[in-house]
């Protein structure tokens, strides 16, 4: 059977959110400091933790259908999002090998839709 | 601060940068199993939903989500997600990322073939096979310092 559309937009759902808790793990894991109990009342963190369990519900409902060898490559393209937010907000430069990375990343995922017949 | 000599700093560099190695490599193989675990999983679940059925019915969205919660597969799975993101950050503890990419790359890997082996109408053709192999390689080199 093939993987329907909506399936792929679900996991690339899922991954746009999880990009976004990357970033706010980022931020927490920049604040951190001191005890354990630090780690609690840590709002980026848990902004974070709330935003990938957001993502993997998306994520969830998108491979409850269609096939696992089409729909996890799919998340791959999270990267595009982990490299421009790594830009905008913590002033991480593009390099040669990201771009790179990046371009090949891309055309994989779309021979994996072209294989999805 | 004191320093410590440079014999000492290459024997612990060395020994530190295979246990994370050894570390990672092991993530891959538990964050596969978990992939298809959750496939399992939600596969029992049988909801099959789009995007435009939760704007709608918002509902759904929280019965998917007590659905999960009471699913055994879904729960070991996301037992190794767990134990995986611990032992993913004791690898990483302040060490360099960029050269482990090539490691969590394989994860691509895993979860192809253990999806042809253990799940149902899987298979692997010419362009999915190519496919893994770019995003593979894409990824591998993400962490290259240029």
């Amino acid at each position: 059977m093939k993987t329907p559309l909506s399936s792929i937009i679900l996991v690339l759902v899922g991954s746009f959110i999880g990009s976004f808790g990357a970033v706010f793990l980022k931020l927490g894991a920049e604040h951190m400091k001191g005890s354990l109990a630090r780690l609690f009342t840590n709002y980026w963190l848990a902004v974070g933790v709330v935003l990938y369990l957001l993502s993997s519900v998306f994520y969830m409902m998108g491979v409850s259908q269609g096939q696992l060898t089409v729909l996890y490559p799919m998340v791959s393209l999270g990267y595009i999002w982990a490299i421009l937010w790594a830009r905008i907000f913590f002033k991480e430069a593009f390099t040669i090998a990201k771009i790179g990375g990046l371009t090949l990343i891309i055309v994989g995922v779309a021979l994996i839709n072209l294989g999805n017949a | 601060m004191t320093s410590p000599t440079v014999f000492e700093a290459t024997v612990d560099t060395r020994a530190e940068a295979r246990r994370s190695f050894l570390l990672v490599f092991s993530c891959t193989l538990i964050g596969a199993a978990a992939q298809i675990l959750v496939k399992q999983g939600t596969t029992q679940l049988g909801a099959h939903i789009t995007l435009g059925q939760v704007a709608l019915h918002p509902g759904l969205f929280v019965s998917f989500c007590l659905g999960v919660i009471t699913n055994l597969k879904l729960f070991i799975g996301y037992v190794c997600y767990g134990v995986n993101t611990l032992l993913m950050a004791l690898a990483l503890k302040g060490r360099e990322l960029s050269r482990l990419y090539p490691i969590i790359a394989l994860t691509y890997v895993w979860v192809t073939f253990l999806s042809i082996f253990l799940l149902p109408d899987e298979h692997l053709n010419f362009f999915r096979a190519i496919g893994i192999a770019f995003i593979v390689g894409g990824v591998s080199i993400l962490g290259v310092k240029k």
